[in-house]
């Protein structure tokens, strides 16, 4: 009860694509991230999904149920926004409280479910309260305790944790995932931060000027990418490009992660000159530049001992090399 | 410490500049004011003297009450004003929401020609307009100068309204349709409330030009039931005598609706200010 599936979505503005053919199945109880740079379309299909915006073409169903013309009210979702968008003029009980009124729900059953959101999202406190009287934090707890109340098929967020602090941003995260688990309801997440998609995802799916690049669960789009752009865009430091045929591989690019790069001050593959060094404490992060391939960067654990205008080489595990051909697809 | 003073003589500055003007603006008002209350030889003798008791005379007042209808102009002045500018505040209200939350084709040209208002004074199409109200049976009416005031009113609220309602959050309105609220719940609960400092903005730059008003009173209602203050007072300004206790203690209570109007909507007309409205 709650599996989605999109077909052929597609959505214009004006003579502009924004989201050009779009199919994709959720499965129920997943927890589904849609992942990508900004302004490529995913609060566009996350609207198209919750129903404020029509999609220019496609279908929408969840379950078995035909969803592609019902208004939001009537799709059996949730969402929650980035800027919170809690009701000003009511409690954080009355805005809790609000969409079950509107389906007309008795007094007692609305009283039940404002108070099991509530205890599950410690605002029992807080009920009396409004808006602006809340931090940043309570505010989007209060608009996640909004949608929960609901018990929608389908939970939506838009960016949930961008207005939080870095602190705040990991506690809210792993309420989250708590929710998740406790609710076993299907969840769609939007972020643009491949460290939330990673670390929340039951399955990712990377999006790109409006077309989905890939989809997996992190690990294989991490270990098992289709492409540059899901090589690039998944993993912290990023993946370092460098030209494929130089280095005597196949294909025009070849990929290799900075975790998988060897590092020497006698020899390797790759000559150049230390142009920076990150010590971070538990990993040090080396930027050699070397004039074919441009800013290589090495991820090393522990502490190591480099300094600036060091001439050092860099070589690739030839195992963890990723090829591809001059589109940009992989080559396996 | 000298960053400090500095700001403290930029503030004594800026407030003995705002003082200056505060003074000449309200000046005329207080030289009406004292001179309502003064005998006509005091007002022509020693027009800025503050009543004394041997100059005191509440003539001007005992005139224009004692001409019976004047609390009729009054009342029809009020009524005028008050239903003007209701009806300028919801439709502009409606009309700057739906220009500003749905796309829809001429939408760009819809907001254009309903501000074009702003632009050519509603004057020019008086000859028209006293056409329609004849045809329409509406001369002598009240009726006739709210839809005209209302017309008036609108443009202004319209392009004010929009602006404002356009930096109102999308998330906040959708949130409230996936709620199951309606168009026009959302509109009234949630996005009204949010424009109130513009809505006073508008409501204090539509009202002074009504209450005012001269032109349309005397085109389209001059008959006695129907005659506003401002017609009323006028019967004291003949061509070669001109009454000017009645005149001017009609003006000095002219003021005064006015004035509450204005301090009714001024919390919400100053935030509307500041917010960045009528830059
Ligand atoms: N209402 C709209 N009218 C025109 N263009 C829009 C509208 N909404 C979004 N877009 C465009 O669609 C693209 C995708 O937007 P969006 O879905 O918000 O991206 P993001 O992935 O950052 O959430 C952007 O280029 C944006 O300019
Ligand atoms: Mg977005």
């Amino acid at each position: 009860m709650g599996a989605l599936s999109l077909s052929k979505i597609t959505k214009s503005f004006g003579n502009v694509d924004v989201i050009k053919g779009v199919d994709l199945t959720v499965n129920d109880g997943e927890f589904c991230v849609f992942v990508g740079p900004s302004g490529c379309g995913k609060s566009t299909l996350l609207r198209i999904i919750a129903g404020l915006e029509d999609a220019s073409s496609g279908s929408i169903r969840i379950d078995d149920a035909d969803i592609t013309n019902a208004p939001p009210s009537k799709r059996e979702i949730a969402m929650v926004f980035q800027s919170y968008a809690l009701y000003p003029h009511l409690t954080v009980k009355g805005n809790m409280a609000l969409a079950l009124k509107q389906a007309g729900a008795s007094k007692g059953e609305i009283e039940t479910a404002v108070e099991r959101a509530s205890s599950m999202l410690s605002l029992d406190k807080l009920l009396e309260r409004r808006p602006a009287e809340l931090s940043g934090g309570q505010r989007q707890r209060v608009a996640i305790g909004r949608a929960v109340v609901r018990t929608p098929k389908l939970f939506l967020f838009d960016e949930p944790l961008s207005n939080l602090d870095a602190a705040l941003r990991v506690n809210t995260r792993i309420e989250i995932a708590r929710l998740h688990r406790d609710l076993k309801a299907t969840m769609i997440y939007v972020t643009h931060d491949q460290v939330e998609a990673m670390t929340l995802a039951d399955r990712i799916v990377v999006l790109n000027a409006g077309r989905i690049e890939q989809v997996g669960a992190p690990m294989e789009l991490y270990n098992d990418p289709d492409n540059v752009f899901v090589a690039g865009f998944i993993g912290s430091p990023q993946m370092n490009f460098l030209k494929g045929a130089q280095l005597g591989g196949r294909g025009e690019t070849l990929g290799i992660r900075p975790e998988h790069l060897g590092i020497s001050r006698s020899e390797g593959q790759i000559p150049g000159t230390i142009s920076h060094v990150e010590h971070l404490g538990g990993e040090t992060l080396v930027y050699v530049r070397n004039v074919e391939h441009g800013l290589v960067t090495v991820r090393l654990f522990g502490e190591h001992k480099f300094s600036v205008d060091e001439t050092v080489f860099v070589t690739p595990e030839p195992s963890r090399c990723y090829h591809f051909d001059a589109n940009g697809q992989r080559i396996r | 410490m000298s960053k400090a003073r500095s700001a403290l003589g930029r503030t004594v500055a800026a407030h003995s500049v705002l003082g200056l003007y505060t003074l000449i603006a309200l000046f005329p008002v207080f030289v009406v004011v004292i001179n309502s209350f003064k005998s006509r030889k005091a007002i022509f003798g020693d027009p800025l003297a503050i009543p004394t008791p041997s100059t005191f005379d509440p003539v001007g007042y005992t005139t224009v009450l004692a001409q019976g209808d004047f609390f009729l102009y009054f009342q029809n002045s009020l009524v005028v004003t008050i239903a003007s500018l209701f009806f300028v505040l919801l439709f502009g209200a409606m009309a700057a929401f739906a220009l500003s939350e749905y796309r829809f084709r001429g939408n760009t040209l819809m907001g254009l020609y309903l501000a074009i208002g702003i632009m050519i004074p509603i004057r020019l199409g008086t000859v028209a307009i006293l056409q329609m109200m004849v045809a329409s049976g509406l001369v002598n009416t009240l009726t006739a100068l709210i839809l005209v005031y209302t017309a008036q009113g609108l443009p202004l609220a319209i392009f004010i309204l929009s602006e404002f309602m356009r930096g109102i959050s999308d998330d906040l309105k959708n949130a409230g349709r996936i709620d199951g609220l309606s168009e026009y719940k959302i509109f009234l609960t949630l996005v009204l409330p949010l424009v109130r400092p513009a809505m006073a903005t508008v409501a204090v730059f539509s009202m002074i030009p009504i209450w005012n008003d001269l032109w349309f009173p005397l085109i389209l209602a001059p008959s006695e039931a129907t005659k506003t203050v401002t017609l009323g007072s006028q019967v004291f300004i003949g061509q070669f005598v001109t009454n000017w206790n009645a005149v001017l203690a009609a003006l000095s209570l002219a003021i005064l609706p006015v004035l509450v109007l204005y301090l009714v909507f001024s919390r919400q007309l100053i935030r509307g200010i500041t917010a960045g409205a009528v830059k």
